[in-house]
């Protein structure tokens, strides 16, 4: 093979991005080639069996390749001290693109997901309206509706990176409560509209008829504006786990406030204050004062290959690629380290980033077969710049986990073997 | 100008308004339909479980921790523990400090900043395994229990809607609200 030099954006092997264009079978395929494909280089290919004999029919709902890989999301453990309670984690090493496939979007449950027959479903709107109104399902789905591709994220997620301890795991299991997809609904300020909001009204509780009938307040500021009442996510009725038939969404904000199984919008001067933006989704401080309310999702980015518990089988030529988003706004740059943040490269974004909604961002990196670390950071269209750990613990302590958007810490060790570590 | 022109120069101008409304564009108010069905605050009063700080949504009814202790034992202690001790995480709902040198035990008596909530979550999601299966007498019951628990209440203080949302709790100072900064 000839040898090919390389232009270096940054230390430790990161290659500047216009090389993605040239790669091709050059890079990271060209070694292994032969041994794939089980021949001698230079035999002659042949036409392979399944091109020989019809394949399967059509089928009603499709489902992955057997060869695609065992791509699942990742629940944990049911408590009985929570029936239903808990979540599932997104694949995010496994997938390409911004968009979540609906079945492997994450999840959070506070009490199970409930079986809800939607001509039984209500919508309701009261408090500080005009006219109370009731909505059934049917209904709602005359209305003119909006789509929009957001982001979901957990303000949970990543909360491991601030517990201490090693925190080995996989992209999946450290940073999977997060996922993207396009949502389709009505305007929230429509049906507000609809009902007539009072002038003295300015939040918003929302409850899901879930058994635990969760509740959160929306500020009405942000009812108004981009809150979508949602009905479908990436073309299909909503799935159960997603809050079947209805779910509010708030685009940008922790996961926990885009209400699912959507039953009660209530009008309030101020907000209801329940249990789960009071006792969770709450931050204490070192000063021991907790931070309530706190919305938006912060910029964030994450590789997610290579990534933990990943192994790298010989030195050479790897794309680098990850996500990027932030509650506000769109990703304007990404830049990828590959020597733990001592020298940085811009990644090349895949595709046009979008307002609140995932990024793709890549680059190419030579593995020399020594150490490295690799990281990422994001810049937002506001201006904000993705933290390292460090800052956020020395503002934040060590008390709370909510709301981390530190830069991932990727160590690549002599022998390939990758691990989430700190540096 | 005669009265047939004028008539022709109106319709004129009628059929642009309709060409007009019929290109408004998606969401303008020519194309909004309006399909919720008008309800009294009544007839929702067995679906709207919202129980505020202000006393807003707080039902009729009172009880004290010494009567909650028998609702808590046969619906809560499976859980919770006696005395609300629990095991790990959310089933320790007493005890705690804010100020502890160590990592702080946050619980309803350390760390709620509202008494309402207390209501509102019991009466809303517990017992977590028959959710909604108290009566709001009983609900008021176990409430004023869970606060005993935490030395918030006297054991014969009688709990109902105006005793409760005037409970000032141990943390209720302790929340920043970050609201505006979005």
């Amino acid at each position: 093979m000839k040898e090919l030099q390389w232009e270096k954006a940054a230390g430790n092997g990161l290659l500047n991005r216009r090389h993605l264009l040239q790669l091709g079978l050059t890079g990271l395929g060209a070694a292994g080639a032969g041994a794939v494909f089980g021949q001698d280089a230079g035999s002659i290919l042949q036409v392979p069996e399944w091109s020989r004999m019809p394949g399967a029919s059509a089928s009603a709902y499709g489902e992955p390749s057997r060869f695609a890989g065992n791509f699942q999301r990742m629940a944990g453990t049911p408590d009985p001290i929570y029936p239903g309670g808990g979540a599932s984690r997104s694949p995010l090493q496994f997938l390409q693109g911004t968009i979540t496939p609906n079945a492997l979007h994450f999840e959070r449950h506070h009490a199970g997901i409930p079986d809800i027959d939607p001509a039984e479903h209500m919508l309701v709107i009261n408090g500080l309206v005009r006219q109370p109104l009731v909505f059934s399902y049917e209904n709602l789905l005359k209305y003119q509706m909006v789509s929009r591709i957001n982001f979901l994220e957990c303000s949970g997620n990543s909360g491991a990176l601030l517990r201490g301890g090693s925190a080995d795991g996989t992209a999946q299991s450290l940073h999977g409560l997060l996922s993207c997809a396009e949502w389709t609904g009505i305007p929230l300020s429509v049906l507000l509209d609809e009902a007539g909001v009072l002038p003295e009204a300015r939040w918003v509780a929302a409850v899901g008829a879930d058994a635990a009938s969760m509740g959160r307040s929306v500020p009405i500021d942000k009812a108004l504006d981009d809150v979508l009442v949602a009905l479908y996510q990436n073309g299909e009725p909503i799935q159960p786990g997603q809050g079947y038939p209805v779910r509010l969404f708030c685009p940008g904000w922790e996961g926990n406030i885009s209400v699912k199984w959507l039953t009660q919008l209530k009008l309030m001067r101020e907000p209801a204050q329940f249990r789960d933006e009071t006792s969770k989704y709450t931050d204490t401080m070192p000063d021991r004062s907790s931070l309530q309310f706190t919305f938006p999702m912060g910029v964030k980015s994450l590789i997610t290959s290579p990534s933990g518990q990943m192994s790298l089988p010989r030195p050479g030529i790897y794309q680098v690629t990850g996500v990027a988003w932030s509650g506000r706004g769109a990703i304007r740059r990404v830049e990828v380290s590959a020597d733990g943040g001592a020298t940085w490269a811009d990644a090349m974004m895949q595709s046009e980033p979008m307002d609140k909604a995932l990024a793709r961002f890549t680059i190419p990196w030579e593995w020399s077969g020594g150490p490295a670390v690799l990281q990422s950071r994001a810049t937002d269209s506001a201006g904000n710049v993705q933290p390292i750990r460090d800052e956020v613990l020395a503002a934040r302590g060590t008390i709370s986990f909510y709301h981390n958007n530190c830069i991932q810490s990727w160590g690549v060790d002599d022998a390939g073997a990758i691990s989430n570590v700190y540096v | 100008m005669s009265t047939s022109r004028t008539a022709t120069a109106t319709s004129r101008i009628l059929a642009l308004l309709l060409l007009a409304a019929w290109m408004a564009p998606a969401g303008s108010q020519e194309a909004q339909i309006r399909l919720g069905t008008p309800i009294s605050e009544e007839q929702l009063s067995a679906l709207d479980l919202i129980a505020a700080p202000d006393g807003s949504g707080m039902p009729p009814g009172a009880g004290t921790a010494r009567q909650g202790r028998e609702v808590y034992e046969l619906n809560c202690l499976r859980c919770h523990n006696v005395n609300g001790e629990g095991e790990s995480g959310n089933t320790v709902i007493a005890g705690g400090d804010m100020q502890s040198e160590e990592s702080p035990l946050r619980t309803v008596g350390s760390y709620w900043p509202h008494a309402s909530t207390l209501f509102d979550f019991i009466r809303r999601a517990m017992p977590a395994d028959i959710p909604k299966s108290l009566t709001d007498e009983e609900v008021y019951q176990v409430t004023a229990y869970v606060l005993f628990l935490n030395g918030i209440v006297g054991e014969d203080q009688s709990i109902n809607s105006e005793t409760l949302t005037a409970i000032v709790m141990p943390n209720g100072n302790g929340f920043v609200d970050q609201s505006h900064l979005h």
